[in-house]
């Protein structure tokens, strides 16, 4: 009744010029976004191991600043990630998943924080950590 | 790319109102196959949104219940960084070499992406092995998953990603075989591209990872 | 002998005989009728030589609208559980006075409880909504299936083996006794050492897995295959809702599964997330869960807001008011439900400045629905109303769900909610606006969208038996208890000692009778539409005079939904398309490409719940059976490149000249 037709040559001729939405992956592109990582892991390491600044408020800082640009290189050189790809559909999932990742982040934080200072009185950081 | 064409009318007798230049009226169906636009990459990147959130909730944990060491050892005695910092380099050295895998994909050179799969795949078990080392070590030295909220909440989220890592190589093997079997063709295409971005995806909840746990918690 | 022992534990983990329940005579006896009626379903599938169709149809099919049946049909089964349980709750707390202490113990009520909200949220409401979303969705935007359909057929075998295990709760072994969010300490292993809370974990996991990727297939559906000329704009606001809805399902279903494995990770390996010593906080948990739980409540009436949309513009013949603001006001909920979770627990003494912030953001959240419901009313104003059924449903939504809504604005002041937070007035409002918003918009929709799906009409008697029933008995039921609220009665107890509630709980328990009524003539329309379906046919596949596109197909619609792919000029394309006097193409029919039916999705599926039930039974071996199945399955089927096939245009022609001979019967 029904017939059944290999679609490989269906789907190729589909998508032979353009890869799946846009995907031009460069040697250069990857080499840079590369570079970049070593460079943004390399650096927060020696700060941390090398204790290179006095107070580690500081070093944190310093460190997730790192992080967050060594993600930014990572999603424009390893994963394309540009206004124009899907759409812009790609760009509104990543912002809208970014925002909901601080909202849980900061909100969790900041909500825990309070519950404890509230409700387990008498408890500094410190006792937290030796109580058993 | 799609055809739009006024249909006459056929045995029924109606007529259809007569095409007008901009091609509004009249044109209600198309006359080709319509094929919609592949949705994989699309979907694939709006589960990888979502496993985004999975790790969100474990950074939370680990965040409220990272300093609950409960009389116990906290990150300062218990992470070698030089350990952390090799496997940061196997991970990203290994996202490299997917890179390049990929880079042969787009020039269609079967073996050479079969190659650079399997180089990926090696750095990518040595990623695992150093972190099952470390694990063995930890539990070893009674700083396992039960003894502290800090140590349940570290292994979870290590553990998860190290998880992940594990199902990457093992989607990577069969696609090794899929694309020896059939060659580089659209769904296979599709399927490497899909892994590239889980791959690359996983560098960037490591980075996560050794910024909040391994160098904030010696800190 | 010692090698013997071990291998029973092996295999067989912790279950036992005794996990039977022989003792209980309620579950006894449920168990003799669920078997009687087991076989005789058998026997009758048997008897009708049905089991070759129901695999090749049913089970293996990747057709949406197929899905979209056997999620409504999950759905209704499951409802008739999750409302035994209502009976025995109101049952019980009637009678409990003057000395008697009823028929259900604590350790009976409390599975109760437990069991009638997970399966209500989980098995009742969430197959019900994605079952419209699957069905409609795609004939809505002019395409021929969603996405995904294997991922579809995958996601609906697990969401049912996950109300499978619930089920198998009832005959082996127990349910969880700790309410449907599973609060630790009492879920963990010290409180609760035995198997009702995995069944809970391993059900919902397994069930939450499903409806993720339902979430994804749908979003890609609406992002990728809307029909030539259909901007987002120019959707459907069912799809827009649709849309919303998933994009809600994907942020938020993550966060269950996290929190659920590490629940389970505190069961089975001992770790202290959760726990009151070692560093536990259990309160991290509560915070986890309602980040989930908040956006959970919003993808149920999301849904259903969308349905009404519909619905109001339908039977008043007029376009929906407002369009542009009911969208704006969709998105805006979809973004504001991640900001107030914390409403659910403003008792556990987050402080001023936190209870504030949620409190105000709880009121703001108010807002949209409000706008929505003013655009209902005005689309009906000056229109021309017709009062069948789905609008009834709709009216009866909007006078209920606005109370319903009201109290919740009212709970969402905290010193209010310090009152009563956790009491019957709590349960009275949630009540209030799933049953007014979803179940009055699940009806409304499966009035409206029936003879679309099975080619005739319900009948109007029994749907208008049911519909005053329901809402009749919905207020007898529930009304009492927002007085029992503000008297101060706790929820989750299973008697009380003040003689003087009693009264109270007799009129609830009167309303759920009538609500009981309810379901039994929604049923038996069920059976007399069947019955009378010839008188009841819908022919030309627009009983309504319907707007959108759904409604230009036959009913039901052809496995491939349209010969040809329809191009959109306007909102409410098929009534556009009647004004400008469209005319049904007859012939230069194509051949069409469709995708193939297969088992992989129910054999996955069922894998992975032989999985859950070994987690939950500690049956070591077929949990590492099971799971290494579970993986090769699905590779196996990832091996499997030739998923599709085209239908042949004879066939095509033959089907659209069927329908033209039946449109030309029937001028």
């Amino acid at each position: 009744m029904s017939a059944v037709h290999d679609h490989d040559s269906h789907d190729e001729h589909h998508d032979d010029d353009h890869d799946g939405g846009g995907m031009h992956a460069t040697f250069k592109g990857y080499m840079t976004g590369f570079v970049l990582s070593v460079i943004l892991t390399a650096i927060p390491f020696w700060l941390v191991m090398g204790k290179v600044f006095e107070k580690p408020s500081t070093t944190i800082m310093v460190v997730l600043a790192f992080a967050a640009v060594q993600i930014v290189v990572h999603m424009i050189y390893f994963l394309h990630m540009d206004a124009k790809s899907e759409g812009g559909w790609n760009m509104l999932a990543l912002v809208f998943t970014v925002v909901l990742v601080v909202i849980t982040l900061a909100g969790s934080l900041w909500v825990m924080f309070h519950l404890t200072s509230n409700m387990m009185p008498g408890m500094s950081p410190q006792e937290m950590r030796v109580a058993p | 790319m799609s055809e739009l064409t006024l249909k006459h009318p056929g045995a029924m007798g109606a007529e259809n109102p007569p095409v007008s230049k901009d091609g509004s009226a009249g044109h209600f169906y198309m006359t080709r196959e319509h094929h919609p636009e592949n949705g994989t990459l699309l979907g694939f990147w709006l589960y990888l949104m979502s496993d985004c959130l999975v790790f969100a909730v474990l950074f939370a944990c680990y965040g409220v219940l990272g300093r609950n060491y409960a009389a116990g050892p906290g990150g300062a005695e218990l992470f070698e960084l030089p350990l952390v910092a090799l496997n940061t380099a196997l991970l990203l050295i290994s996202s490299i070499t997917y890179g390049f895998a990929m880079l042969e994909m787009q020039k269609r050179r079967k073996g050479a992406v079969l190659m650079w799969l399997a180089i990926t795949g090696v750095f990518g078990a040595g990623f695992l092995g150093v972190e099952l080392y470390e694990f063995a070590h930890l539990i070893h030295e009674g700083a396992g998953p039960q003894r502290s909220a800090f140590l349940s909440s570290f292994f979870a989220l290590v553990g998860t990603h190290g998880l992940h890592v594990t199902f990457g190589i093992l989607w990577l093997i069969t696609l090794m075989v899929q694309v020896s079997k059939h060659g580089l063709v659209a769904a296979n295409r599709r399927r490497l591209m899909c892994l590239s971005m889980f791959w690359h995806f996983l560098d960037v909840v490591w980075i996560g990872v050794f910024t909040f746990v391994y160098l904030m918690g010696v800190l | 002998m010692f090698a013997n022992l071990d291998l029973t534990k092996l295999i067989f983990g912790r279950l036992t005989w005794e996990a039977i329940p022989y003792h209980e005579p309620i579950l006894l006896v449920t168990f003799i009728a669920v078997c009687l009626g087991g076989i005789a379903v058998l026997a009758g599938i048997t008897y009708m030589k049905w089991w070759g169709p129901l695999w090749r149809d049913w089970i293996t099919s990747i057709d949406h609208k197929k899905i979209g049946v056997m999620y409504m049909i999950l759905g209704l089964i499951m409802l008739l559980r999750g409302f035994a349980d209502a009976i025995m709750m109101r049952a019980q707390q009637a009678i409990a006075f003057n000395g008697s202490e009823g028929y259900l113990p604590p350790h009976h009520y409390d599975q109760v409880f437990t069991a009638h909200g997970v399966i209500m949220i989980f098995f009742v409401a969430m197959p019900l909504v994605t079952g419209f979303m699957n069905y409609i969705v795609p004939l809505q935007i002019g395409a021929r299936d969603v996405a995904f359909p294997f991922l579809n057929n995958f996601s609906f075998w697990m969401t049912t083996f996950g109300a499978l295990l619930v089920m198998a709760s009832l005959f082996v072994g127990e349910f969880a006794k700790t309410g449907w969010l599973a609060y630790p300490p009492l879920s963990g292993i010290l409180a609760s050492p035995d198997v009702g809370v995995d069944y809970y974990i391993w059900a919902l996991q397994i069930a939450g897995v499903g409806t993720l990727l339902s979430g994804v297939n749908l979003i890609a559906t609406i992002v990728k295959m809307r029909a030539p000329g259909m901007g987002m704009m120019k959707m459907p606001i069912f799809t827009w809702t649709a849309l919303c809805t998933n994009v809600l399902i994907v942020a938020a279903f993550p966060v269950l599964t996290a929190v659920l494995v590490l629940l389970s990770l505190d069961r089975y390996v001992g770790t202290n997330f959760f726990t009151n010593d070692l560093g536990g906080n259990a309160m991290m948990y509560v915070n986890l869960i309602w980040i989930w739980g908040h956006p959970e409540v919003y993808i149920l009436i999301l849904p259903c807001f969308g349905i009404f949309s519909e619905v109001v513009a339908t039977f008043c013949g007029k376009r929906l008011f407002g369009y542009t603001s009911m969208v704006y006001a969709t998105v805006v909920i979809t973004i504001l439900s991640y900001l107030v979770w914390l409403h659910h627990f403003f008792t556990m003494g987050s402080g001023a400045s936190v209870n504030s912030f949620f409190g105000i953001t709880t009121m703001i959240i108010s807002i949209p629905t409000g706008a929505k419901i003013f655009n209902w009313l005005f689309t009906m104003y000056k229109g021309r109303i017709k009062f069948e059924l789905p609008m009834m449903w709709t009216i009866a939504f909007m006078i209920t769900f606005v109370i319903g809504g009201m109290t919740g604005v009212l709970l969402a002041v905290p010193p209010a909610d310090f009152v009563l937070h956790n009491s019957l007035f709590l349960i009275a409002h949630f009540h209030n606006v799933i049953i007014g918003g979803v179940l009055f918009g699940l009806f409304a929709g499966i009035y409206y969208w029936f003879p679309k799906a099975f080619g005739y009409k319900l009948d109007p008697f029994w749907g208008k038996m049911s519909f005053w029933f329901w809402v009749v008995g919905f207020y007898f039921a529930f009304m009492p208890l927002y007085v029992l609220g503000l008297m101060g009665v706790t929820r989750r107890m299973n008697r009380f000692d003040d003689p003087s509630l009693q009264i109270w709980f007799i009129i609830a328990a009167l309303g759920a009778a009538m609500i009981a009524v309810g379901i039994a003539s929604m049923l038996i329309q069920f059976a007399v539409s069947y019955m009378r379906r010839e008188q009841l046919r819908d022919h030309t596949g627009d009983p309504w005079g319907g707007r959108t596109l759904e409604w230009s197909t036959s009913s039901p619609p052809p496995d491939y939904n349209f010969a040809f792919t329809p191009i959109v000029h306007d909102n409410d394309s098929w009534y556009d398309m009647k004004r400008r006097h469209y005319v049904r193409p007859t012939e230069g029919f194509i051949p069409i490409h469709m995708p193939k039916n297969t088992a992989a999705g129910f054999v996955i599926a069922a894998l992975a719940a032989a999985t859950g039930f070994g987690l939950i039974w500690h049956m070591w071996l077929l949990v590492v059976v099971g799971f290494v199945a579970t993986i090769v399955a699905t590779i196996v089927h990832t091996f499997n490149y030739k998923r599709d096939f085209h239908i042949p245009k004879e066939e095509v022609t033959r089907v659209e000249d069927a329908r033209t001979r039946l449109l030309a019967a029937h001028v």
